[in-house]
């Protein structure tokens, strides 16, 4: 949003007080060349415009204002095409994308480090930043696949050892990793490096564990993927309409474009928008059951019981509200109250990732991550007010709607040593008893 | 010609190596007392008398520690942690000049506080489930632990934010990124010691030895023997201190691992009693810990002239710590002195007179803990009971009958439950 402004203030008939981002619009060619002499006096070359051709003919006889807003439009409509082709497409494909779009992210980032501290020149360090992704990744992965692979694992032999041995075995490649950048430090480019190490390692850090607590709620279930994605895509889109309609009063110094206006208006419609789509959705077997490693078909299925959240339930609506609609009581699904959650975080707390992607940007006078989407940025740009948004689902499904996954637990039992397993029986016994769930008739079934 | 806006950190990030000033070095904090015994020797011998002595004390002072128990080895590696914290964000304002920078010092605080609860809490959860199950309060923190955990640190995210000011950017992403990294490397390498430390003190003891005595040896073999040099970036080492130092690290941790073997108070996990109100190590010592006859392979049996010794089992896995020890432990070292140069500090700070700051002695246990907490957790131990008993707890009433179920199938077929028995 700010990009298009920030492009518009370039007619003459710019305000002044854009001049700040006249001038960092300007030296944002030279970033790649800062601390060579200033002997070029010719102009950086602006950047490779992506548009395709055929929207650049489509739209050559709109003035320049109109046709930025129509290849933002259009590329936003692509992407939401493309977001419901790939739900269609099934879990497998999903995971596949997140993986591609946390690749594509770190590599941005990591790009951007090159260009601020001009370290391409740096021995290995390509090399071992893309192998410290590689590490991290195949610990986390092998994690996934230990605890929602079970039974596979536990019937390939080479499988079983790896993931016995598994935090050894990423310990080991880590380790690796460090001691090759302990030995590639070179005389005069110690800080350089280190600074590079650091960065790769606040990427990896912000990148990969956000990809993979985003797979493990669509483990949970497609709905808890779909819903906190779509919410804040919808509170980008709302807040951006109602800033450009009623926009006044300014929210942040950070994001001069943003408004008062725009924020609550958002975050209302988020919340409604919110509580639509898992109406609609929560109907569905497909988006609500958690996916699951089918052994036999050797594929993932989507096939349960609905659990107690996604059947409809009567709700005494508060005396305030009867007065107003005139029902006494509403039928919804238990989980459209967790969407209200999900929706407030989107509008209220996600907006701060894009703040700070802002920051980061205005740091390090940059003004896209990178010129993957025509008219939006880079991958980084769509994506950085989701940044919060997986790990706060992550946290809430942990936390609020399922306990410790039943699998894994008997999974754990089955390590322990044969005091210990009959310990826990036993406790578990007298807990049962002590409950109700288990008499002493039931006990010889 | 155009300018940045913030040309200095722009060049501070540019320039090479050669270009950036140094830090001038701190105060000198040698007690005078040291300083009025030792006056009569000249400058070398003095230093190398500081150092000395001052070595001598922090052994000792290691074993009072230890003699009183593990609450005050806790306490001891929570201060050290904060220490560490302290002394490389301290190296950080020096580095970027950003001692002026709004509320930057209460957020990294602020974070070390946020990361230092969520770790805790979650060691509490699994250690003390019994005195937690018994209050309240404390039932509910433990249940939505990683929420409120999340909620304090997201605060601190929205308020890093909302302070990011106009001209400083930079400097601000720079110090909130060196935070971040600190806190990844001081703040779980002190967990995990403690988790080692819980799981038995002679965990925590033979690793955190075998560094201290890799570190002596190697600098021993070196000042006699030393002629080859190790690596370009501590130029003081030699391949003759390393390889010396890697023998008698290994025959160190093997004597020692002999020695501690023997007594309850080292082999025992940590236990906290609830009616005693105090930590135990009081247990029947696991297989590890009990001597078992091992036959040695012909050429030993040569040499040694006898058919079997008596080993503690855990001594094999003393070995295979001395190594990690002596081979990679270095590696953390060379990082550290490769961070100071980088940053052009002598040390990183001056805490201990004639060796530095708290940092430039645990530079080298820096992977040390993270290996031991993941050998054990590979090859020791599996799962800890008590957190999967707290776990089964949590479940729904209708999945703990299944587990129940499926639990009294699999016990009754290895034998373990008697099907006729009522227990």
């Amino acid at each position: 949003m700010t990009e298009l402004r920030q492009r518009v203030a370039h007619e003459p008939d710019a305000p002044p007080e854009d001049k700040e981002s006249e001038s960092e619009a300007k030296l944002d060619g030279e970033t790649a060349s800062d601390s060579e002499s200033r002997a070029e006096p010719a102009p950086p070359p602006a950047s490779v415009d992506d548009t395709p051709e055929v929207l650049n003919r489509a739209l050559s006889n709109l003035s320049s204002r109109w046709k930025n807003w129509w290849v933002r439009g259009i590329l936003t409509l692509a992407m939401i095409a493309f977001f419901f082709i790939i739900i269609y497409l099934g879990p497998m494909v999903l995971m596949i994308i997140v993986m591609c779009v946390q690749i594509k992210c770190f590599h941005e980032i990591i790009t951007i480090g090159y260009n601020v501290y001009h370290s391409y020149d740096l021995p290995w360090f390509r090399t071992l930043s893309w192998y410290f992704l590689l590490c991290v990744n195949y610990f986390f992965y092998g994690e996934t696949v230990t605890d929602y692979f079970f039974t596979l694992v536990q019937r390939e032999e080479p499988l079983r050892i790896l993931s016995k041995y598994h935090r050894f075995i990423s310990f080991t490649l880590y380790l690796t990793g460090f001691c090759m950048f302990v030995l590639s430090l070179v005389k005069k480019h110690y800080r350089l490096q280190f600074y590079m190490f650091g960065w790769t390692h606040v990427t990896l850090l912000i990148v990969v564990t956000q990809s993979h607590l985003v797979i493990h709620n669509l483990f949970e279930g497609m709905i808890w993927f779909i819903v906190p994605i779509s919410c804040v895509i919808c509170n980008d889109i709302m807040a951006y309409m109602f800033g450009f309609f009623f926009g006044r009063t300014p929210l942040i110094k950070l994001s001069p474009k943003k408004t008062w206006e725009g924020f609550i208006g958002g975050f209302f419609a988020t919340v409604v928008f919110g509580l639509l789509l898992s109406y609609v959705m929560s109907g569905y077997r497909c988006f609500v059951c958690p996916v699951e490693y089918n052994n036999d078909t050797n594929s993932f299925t989507v096939d349960c019981e609905p659990s107690d959240l996604f059947r409809l339930q009567e709700y005494n609506i508060p005396g305030v509200i009867q007065s107003v609609i005139g029902w006494k009581t509403v039928r919804m699904y238990p989980f459209q109250i967790h969407s209200v959650a999900l929706s407030t975080f989107a509008s209220l707390i996600g907006p701060f990732g894009g703040f700070f992607a802002s920051g980061f940007k205005r740091a390090f006078k940059i003004k896209d991550f990178a010129n993957t989407i025509p008219g939006h940025g880079g991958i980084m740009d769509r994506f950085d007010c989701q940044y919060l948004m997986a790990t706060f689902v992550n946290v809430y499904i942990a936390s609020f709607i399922r306990g410790p996954n039943p699998s894994k637990l008997i999974q754990q039992f089955l390590t322990l040593r044969p005091d210990q397993q009959l310990h826990i029986f036993n406790t578990l016994r007298s807990h049962l008893v002590d409950k109700g769930m288990l008499t002493a008739a039931t006990e010889d079934e | 010609m155009l300018f940045y806006i913030d040309d200095r950190y722009g060049d501070l990030d540019s320039r090479t190596d050669s270009d950036i000033p140094e830090i001038p070095p701190s105060l000198d904090r040698t007690p005078e007392i040291l300083k009025k015994a030792l006056s009569g020797l000249s400058s070398r011998w003095k230093n190398w008398w500081i150092r000395g002595i001052l070595t001598l004390t922090m052994i000792s002072l290691f074993f009072l520690i230890i003699y009183m128990g593990s609450f005050m080895l806790m306490l001891l590696v929570l201060s050290i942690q904060v220490k560490c914290f302290h002394e490389i964000i301290t190296i950080g304002y020096r580095v970027y000049r950003s001692y002026d920078l709004p509320w930057f010092r209460t957020l990294s605080w602020y974070f070390l506080l946020c990361v230092n609860y969520f770790f805790y809490g979650e060691t509490v959860a699994d250690y003390f489930a019994t005195f937690v199950q018994r209050e309240e309060q404390l039932q509910f923190l433990i249940r939505y632990h990683r929420f409120i955990s999340f909620a304090l640190y997201l605060a601190g995210f929205c308020m890093f934010v909302l302070s990011l000011v106009k001209k400083h950017y930079r400097l601000q992403f720079y110090m909130f990124a060196w935070t971040h990294v600190t806190l990844l490397i001081t703040v779980t390498q002190s967990h995990l010691v403690i988790q080692n430390l819980f799981e038995g003190m002679i965990w925590f003891l033979v690793p955190i030895s075998s560094v201290i005595c890799n570190d002596i040896t190697a600098y021993l073999f070196g000042f006699f023997f030393g002629r080859t040099p190790l690596i370009k970036l501590s130029p003081k080492k030699t391949w003759e201190g390393f390889i010396g130092g890697f023998f008698s690290t290994v025959v160190f941790g093997f004597t020692a691992a002999y020695v501690l073997s023997k007594y309850q108070y080292f082999v025992c996990p940590v236990e906290y009693r609830s009616d005693v109100n105090s930590f135990v190590t009081e247990c029947e010592p696991s297989e590890l810990f009990r001597l078992q006859s091992y036959s040695l392979p012909p050429f030993l049996k040569a040499v040694l002239r006898r058919e079997t010794v008596s080993l503690y089992p855990f001594q094999i896995h003393s070995i295979a710590l001395s190594t990690f020890a002596s081979l990679i432990g270095p590696f953390g070292g060379f990082f550290a002195s490769g961070f100071k140069r980088a940053f052009k500090i002598k040390d990183f700070a001056n805490t201990i007179p004639g060796h530095g700051g708290i940092m430039d002695r645990f530079d080298c246990q820096y992977l040390m803990a993270t290996f031991v907490h993941v050998y054990i957790t590979s090859f020791i131990r599996g799962p800890n009971p008590s957190r999967v008993l707290q776990q089964l707890l949590v479940l729904q009433p209708e999945q703990q009958l299944n587990i129940y179920k499926t639990l009294k199938t699999h016990l009754t077929e290895k034998g373990i439950l008697q099907p006729t028995l009522k227990v």
